[in-house]
C-alpha cells in the first residue's frame, strides 16, 4: 500500500479548501499534534508499511476481488456493474483497513489502550479485532439505540475482549458515541489512542483514515484495467462519515473522465431529523473537531438524524467530502430507507450477495441510473460491508 | 500581545494583589432550569460573592463536559434556551449584578450566530468577554479580531498537556485572565486538587502576566483555597450546577447564594 499523498490536500493546517482544521479543547491539541507527527513518521517508514501490508494481506484478506455483477447488469439493462468486494474482508467491512493501520500506529506511539465509537458496529468490531490481534486494551462506545438494532455486533466485540459501553445521552446514536469517546480520550490521553473510525474529526484524522482506505481505489484502478482495459465511467459509494467512499474515490480524483457519486442517507423524509443528507439539508459548521457540512438548527444546535442504516446515521460529513462537493468534483445524492432496503433485496436475489444496508444505499442509486446508461458504460460500486448484521432489520421491514 | 488597559475582568481578578484575598469564579448554564430563573440565579451568585461569572451557553453535543453540566445543558435546551435568547436578556442580567460576566460556549452556536454579530451583541449587553471551549488558538483568528474590536476579553484554556510552545500561543491570545485546566479530562467535581496544577501554573507564569484562574474539578472551599495558593482565582462549575439541580427547586435563590458564600469562604477574602 502506498500512503504517500499525490494530491496536495490537506494543507499544513489540515484544511481541505476551507473545510477541516482542528476544533478541540486545548487538552487534546497537543495529542493531535503528536498523532500527526507519529503518523507522518510512520507513513514514511518502509517497515511500518511492510507490516501493515502483511496484515492487510494475511489477516484482513486483501486484495479484495472486483466482481462483475452480470445478472444485476442484465436486470437493470444498461451499464456494466462491477462490485468492489470490501464485504469479503475479515470482520465484514472495509473498516479493518483503517483499524489495522491505526492499531499499529497506536502501538508505535506506546499507547496501551484504544477507544472507538461505532454506529453500525462494523468499526467497533474491526477495532476489537485489531486490538485483540495487537494486544491492546479496547473500549468501544455505542449508542443504546444502535446497540439494540445491531445486537450481533455487540456480541462480536465482547467476544473479542472489547468492553462495549452503552451511550444513553442525546439521540443514543453515532454522534453521541463520538462525544463519549472524546470525553474518554481527553481524560485518558496519556495511555489511550482514539481509533476514530471515519474520515472525520480534527486533523490528522481525515487524511490518515483516507490514506488507510486508499488501497480500495488503488486496487480498483488496476483490477478494472485488467477486467475492462480502461478506467470506469462512474464510481458509486455510500457516505456516512465518508471513509469507504473517500478510499474508493481518492486515487481517481485527478482522472476527470471518472464521475463519482456519493450516496447519503435520505431516511424517511426531507425534514430536519428525518434523514442524514448533509449536503441537501445542512450547512457549514463545527462539530467533532472539524469545520464541515453539518445538519443543525438555526441556533447552531446539532440536529438528530435518521437512517435505517446505523453507519450512515450521523449529522456531519468528512471535510474532504465537503471540499469535493464545493469543487463539484463529486456528485452527492440521497436515497431513502425504503430504496436501500429494496436494493438490498435486489442484490441478494440477483447475485447471492447480501449487502450491508449502508452499502445498499450505493446499490440503490446504481439501480436508478444504470438502465439509462449505454451498455458500454462501466460502473464500479463499493460494496463496503456485508449484511449479516442487518438481517433483523430486513426481517422486520416487510421485505 | 498587550492586554487592554480597560479589562474589567483583569481588574476584578487583580485585587488579590491588593491584599483582598483570592477570587472566586463561578460557572452556571444559561437557561437552566429556565431563562427566567437564570436572571435570578445570576443575582444570587453575585450576592454570594462571585468575583466573575461564566455564563454557559447550552449545546447539543457538550463533548468537553461531564455528566452534571451535560444534564444542565439538556435541561436548558428542553426549556428552549439558545444563544440568541441568552444574548437578548443579557443586558438586563448584567445590569443587575456587580460581577463581570463572560459567556462560555461551544464554538458552533457562536459561528452560526455570526462571530461579528456575537461580539457586537455581547458588548451591547455590557458583558466582558467570552470563552469558546472547542475553539483552538489556531482557528481563532476571526473570533479574536471580532471580540477585540468590541473591547471584549478573549479567554482561552491552558492544559497540563499544553507544551510550552502551546502555552505561549494560548497566552498570546488571552486577555482578562488565563484559564488553567487542573487536569486532563471533562468538567466535573473531584475529591482533591490535581498535582498537575502547580507545574502548569509555574510554566504559565513564564508566558503571561495576566491573572491565572484554576478550574475543572474544584467543588469545595478547601480546593478553592489550594487553587489560590497557586493562582489568582478558582473556578467552580459542576458543583454549583449540581446545587442548582438538587437544591434550587426546594431552597430557592437563598440556597444558591449560601452555596456560593460557602465556596467563597475558601478564598479568605472578606465578604462584601
Amino acid at each position: 500500500m502506498n500512503l504517500t499523498s499525490s494530491n496536495n490536500v490537506p494543507d499544513a493546517h489540515g484544511r481541505f479548501g476551507e473545510f477541516g482544521g482542528r476544533y478541540v479543547p486545548e487538552t487534546l491539541m497537543h495529542p493531535v499534534e503528536e498523532l500527526e507527527r507519529a503518523y507522518d513518521e510512520a507513513r514514511a517508514d518502509p517497515e511500518f508499511q511492510a507490516e501493515l501490508d502483511t496484515l492487510l494481506k494475511n489477516y484482513a484478506g486483501r486484495p479484495t476481488p472486483l466482481f462483475f455483477a452480470q445478472r444485476l447488469t442484465a436486470c437493470l439493462g444498461g451499464a456494466r456493474i462491477f462490485l468492489k468486494r470490501e464485504d469479503l474482508l475479515h470482520t465484514g467491512a472495509h473498516k479493518i483497513n483503517n483499524c489495522l493501520g491505526q492499531g499499529l500506529l497506536a502501538k508505535r506511539m506506546g499507547k496501551t489502550r484504544v477507544i472507538a465509537e461505532t454506529g453500525a458496529g462494523q468499526h467497533g468490531v474491526a477495532t476489537a479485532a485489531a486490538a485483540a490481534l495487537l494486544g491492546l486494551k479496547c473500549v468501544v462506545y455505542m449508542g443504546e439505540a444502535d446497540m439494540a438494532r445491531q445486537a450481533p455486533n455487540v456480541f462480536r466485540m465482547r467476544l473479542m475482549g472489547a468492553e462495549v459501553i452503552p451511550v444513553s445521552s442525546g439521540s443514543k446514536t453515532l454522534k453521541d458515541a463520538v462525544n463519549e469517546a472524546m470525553r474518554d480520550w481527553v481524560t485518558n490521553v496519556e495511555t489511550t489512542h482514539y481509533l476514530l473510525g471515519s474520515a472525520l474529526g480534527p486533523h490528522p484524522y481525515p487524511v490518515m483514515v483516507r490514506d488507510f482506505h486508499r488501497v480500495i481505489g488503488q486496487e480498483v484502478r488496476s483490477q478494472v484495467r485488467e477486467a475492462a482495459g480502461r478506467l470506469p465511467d462512474f464510481l458509486f459509494a455510500c457516505v456516512g462519515g465518508g471513509s469507504n467512499s473517500i478510499g474508493l474515490f481518492y486515487d481517481f480524483i485527478p482522472e476527470t473522465g471518472v464521475k463519482m457519486v456519493g450516496v447519503e442517507a435520505g431516511g424517511k423524509g426531507t425534514a430536519l431529523g428525518e434523514h442524514a443528507a448533509r449536503f441537501s439539508g445542512g450547512k457549514p459548521g463545527v462539530l467533532h473537531g472539524m469545520y464541515t457540512y453539518v445538519l443543525q438548527t438555526e441556533d447552531g444546535l446539532i440536529s438528530n438524524t435518521h437512517s435505517v442504516s446505523a453507519g450512515l446515521d450521523y449529522p456531519a460529513i468528512g471535510p474532504e467530502h465537503a471540499a469535493l462537493y464545493r469543487q463539484g468534483r463529486v456528485e452527492y445524492t440521497r436515497v431513502s430507507d425504503r430504496e436501500a432496503l429494496e436494493a438490498a433485496r435486489l442484490l441478494s436475489e440477483q447475485e447471492g450477495i447480501i449487502p450491508a444496508l449502508e452499502s445498499a444505499h450505493a446499490i440503490a442509486e446504481v439501480r436508478k441510473r444504470a438502465g439509462a446508461m449505454g451498455r458500454d458504460a462501466l460502473i464500479v460500486v463499493n460494496l463496503s460491508g456485508r449484511g449479516d448484521k442487518d438481517l433483523g432489520i430486513m426481517m422486520s421491514s416487510e421485505l | 500581545m498587550s492586554t487592554l488597559s480597560t479589562s474589567r475582568i483583569e481588574a476584578a481578578l487583580r485585587e488579590k494583589e491588593r491584599g483582598e484575598g483570592g477570587k472566586l469564579i463561578v460557572y452556571l448554564t444559561g437557561g437552566d432550569p429556565s431563562i427566567e430563573e437564570t436572571g435570578k440565579l445570576l443575582a444570587a451568585v453575585d450576592r454570594g460573592g462571585a468575583d466573575l461569572i461564566e455564563l454557559g451557553v447550552p449545546f447539543s453535543d457538550p463533548m468537553a463536559d461531564g455528566p452534571v453540566i451535560q444534564r444542565a445543558s439538556e435541561r436548558a435546551l428542553r426549556a428552549g434556551a439558545t444563544l440568541a435568547k441568552i444574548l437578548a436578556r443579557l443586558a438586563e442580567w448584567r445590569a443587575a449584578v456587580r460581577a463581570p460576566i463572560i459567556l462560555f460556549s461551544y464554538y458552533n452556536p457562536v459561528l452560526q450566530y455570526g462571530v461579528e454579530r456575537f461580539a457586537r451583541d455581547l458588548a451591547l449587553a455590557g458583558a466582558e468577554g467570552a470563552l469558546a471551549v472547542d475553539l483552538s488558538p489556531e482557528e481563532a483568528q476571526n473570533y479574536v479580531a471580532a471580540l477585540r474590536a468590541e473591547n471584549l476579553d478573549t479567554v482561552f484554556l491552558a492544559s497540563p498537556t499544553s507544551t510550552d510552545e502551546r502555552l505561549r500561543r494560548v497566552a498570546q491570545l488571552s486577555t482578562g485572565f488565563l484559564y488553567l485546566i487542573s487536569r486532563p479530562g471533562v468538567t466535573g467535581e473531584r475529591a482533591s486538587l490535581s498535582a498537575a496544577v502547580r507545574p502548569l501554573a509555574e510554566r504559565a507564569r513564564r508566558f503571561t502576566s495576566l491573572p491565572l484562574a484554576v478550574g475543572f474539578g474544584l467543588s469545595a472551599p478547601d480546593q478553592v483555597r489550594q487553587a489560590q495558593e497557586l493562582a489568582d482565582a478558582a473556578v467552580v462549575g459542576s458543583a454549583l450546577v449540581r446545587a442548582i439541580e438538587e437544591q434550587y427547586a426546594r431552597g430557592g435563590e437563598e440556597t444558591i447564594e449560601r452555596f456560593v458564600r460557602w465556596l467563597k469562604s475558601g478564598t479568605g477574602s472578606r465578604l462584601s
